[in-house]
């Protein structure tokens, strides 16, 4: 593995008094594709959620790029960092939501163009230029101007990644990307996002789709219950699951 | 299975009926799936016939003539003092403070609601608490109370000073001089109104999606531009219609402010009719100000609200000018063509 872009340890979370994760660890190398499948209730919207601070973690450690997320280490505690500082963080990692969440009183390009101007302090021509460009490269040329609405589910969600992209992220989170579409409109999501992995885009992705994982991953990731079962290649996941409970589930949605 | 698909049909051949047949109007290619070929013409539909709406709408515009006719014609509504006193400089003078007002109290009213709601939906329990608190005080207690406790607040407080709490004042002023009638109805007013306000804003706030929030601070947007660029303006959606039913009733609603001998529009004539008696006309007056006013404001309504829905629907719905303006281009059209028909056929 090369070095790695993501690397968690001993991760725990709950809501309240349920515990969501029971001490999950989890290693990314730049540039590798992973996918988390699982039940669901099994965490891993909330493993992810974790991976830019949009939850605050029980303990454990989250580190993206050699960086501590969302904490500073001081006298062997982790002290949650400023507003400011996690923004910084946030802004570095992208991430790409089930129900798109693009903005509805924006057009695409606005959309797109938003963080990069607010965020990294790029001029409108730049963001909007390159907003233009994302739009291409997701397939949806011509649709710059539309609003969120008159677009179907699969083509918001491409600008939806491409929204995310403008900000030049060192890794992308994909919280079930295809969820919420029909299922024709599935394969063009799928299509950008394996572009996106081919082209050297360190990916976490919470998915269903077993093609793609298989696919498209490196690694791909079985949690149940807030714990990592089993992780590996997809051919050894997928296909020769070693552990009970992986076989249980990969027979129930295959 | 036969039913469906020929009701299709009526609306899809219908325009086509007269002159080419139907499938050579889509050109070849484009639709895959052409309608198939018929032998027959589908049968035509008749709308229910509803007597009963005729009816009632008779009995209603009775009613309405024979109330209009008492309103031109009965002469103790004194139309001619209307129109003398209309534009006289005193009322005139009553309507521009009673808008000075309303506008200042509203924008004040915002600008302190929108703080409350943004401390009453921040994380803090003590700065949410106490948004919370106030929010209940002001409803609490009639505006008239509050008017006059602000009116009297010399007697409570005589004299007033800015400084640090429980440390050196920097400025002391006697009250009374400093809170005459006109800025106790702005006080009264405005304060009073915030507490409505913050609940209109937080209201808004509370419809906007979750996921947009949590999609803007994934993006690395501080909060106070997601509030202002992404919340906000989505909010504004459910804000407007309800700010509009506000401003519309604070704009009458001033009208509690003749008690503190403020001279708004209702206290102007009123010292007219107290000197002359000629108090339905005077009232007239003031009246038909208020609605003037009032409709120019609900139309400005029309217009915010259609500016805050981009994006909201597919397609904006057409302005009242521009259906307007639709309307009338159908019917020219249509009489051209009955013209037309009718000598071609």
């Amino acid at each position: 593995m090369t070095s790695p872009m993501v690397r968690v340890r001993d991760l725990h979370k709950s809501y309240g008094a349920v515990p969501v994760l029971r001490g999950v660890d989890l290693d990314v190398g730049a540039g590798e594709v992973t996918c988390v499948i699982g039940p669901s209730g099994s965490g891993k919207s909330t493993l992810l959620r974790c991976l830019n601070h949009l939850e605050k973690i029980n303990a454990g450690e989250v580190e993206v790029a050699g960086e501590l997320i969302g904490y500073r280490r001081h006298k062997g505690k982790l002290h949650e960092l400023g507003p400011r500082a996690i923004t910084r963080q946030r802004a570095a990692i992208g991430m790409v939501f089930q129900n798109f969440n693009l903005f509805p009183h924006l057009t695409v390009l606005e959309n797109i163009a938003e963080a990069p101007i607010a965020v990294l302090r790029r001029s409108r021509t730049d963001a909007v230029a390159r907003a233009r460009e994302l739009v291409r490269r997701v397939g949806l040329a011509g649709r710059e101007d539309d609003y969120p609405r008159r677009l179907s589910g699969g083509q918001q969600q491409r600008i939806a990644i491409a929204r995310a992209l403008a900000m030049d992220p060192k890794l992308m989170l994909f919280d079930e990307p295809t969820s919420a579409l029909d299922p024709e409109l599935v394969g063009d999501v799928l299509g950008v996002m394996k572009d996106l992995a081919d082209g050297g885009m360190t990916m976490v992705v919470v998915t269903h789709e077993m093609g793609f994982a298989r696919e498209a991953a490196d690694t791909v990731v079985f949690l149940d219950e807030g714990v990592v079962v089993e992780s590996g290649a997809p051919d050894d996941v997928l296909r020769n699951p070693r552990q009970a409970r992986t076989r249980e589930f990969l027979a129930r949605v295959l | 299975m036969s039913a469906f698909p020929e009701l299709v049909e009526v609306s899809d051949n219908h325009p086509a009926q007269p002159g080419a047949s139907p499938p050579g109007a889509v050109p070849a290619g484009e639709s895959p799936a052409a309608p198939p070929e018929r032998t027959q013409p589908p049968p035509k539909v008749v709308a229910l016939r509803r007597p009963g709406r005729w009816i009632s709408a008779a009995v209603v515009l009775l009613f309405f003539a024979a109330g209009a006719r008492s309103v031109i014609t009965n002469r103790e509504f004194q139309w001619p003092v209307v129109r003398q006193y209309f534009t006289t400089s005193a009322v005139l003078h009553g309507l521009l403070f009673t808008l000075w007002l309303t506008a200042v109290t509203m924008v004040a009213g915002f600008a302190i609601g929108t703080l409350l709601a943004v401390l009453r939906l921040s994380g803090n329990p003590v700065l949410s608490s106490l948004s919370w608190g106030y929010v209940w005080i002001f409803r609490s207690t009639p505006l008239l109370v509050q008017l006059l406790f602000w009116f009297n607040i010399g007697a409570l407080y005589p004299r007033l000073s800015i400084g640090i709490p429980f440390g050196p004042s920097l400025f002391t002023a006697d009250t009374v001089n400093l809170i005459g009638p006109t800025a106790a109805a702005v006080i009264g007013l405005a304060l009073h109104e915030a507490a409505y306000a913050a609940e209109i804003v937080r209201g808004g706030v509370l419809s906007v999606d979750a996921g947009q929030a949590e999609a803007a601070t994934a993006l690395g947007l501080g909060r106070a531009r997601i509030l202002r660029r992404i919340v906000i303006p989505q909010a504004m959606r459910s804000i407007i219609p309800a700010a509009g039913n506000l401003l519309i009733g604070t704009l009458k609603g001033t009208s509690i402010v003749s008690v503190l001998a403020v001279q708004d529009l209702l206290y102007s004539v009123q010292l007219i009719y107290n000197r002359n008696y000629l108090i339905i006309p005077l009232l007239l007056v003031a009246t038909i100000w208020y609605v003037v006013v009032t409709s120019l404001l609900t139309v400005g309504q029309y217009y915010v609200e259609r500016h805050f829905a981009r994006g909201a629907a597919r397609t904006l719905p057409p302005t009242p000018l521009h259906r307007l303006r639709v309307a009338l281009r159908t019917v020219v059209a249509r009489s051209r063509g009955a013209v037309l028909g009718g000598g071609t056929r």
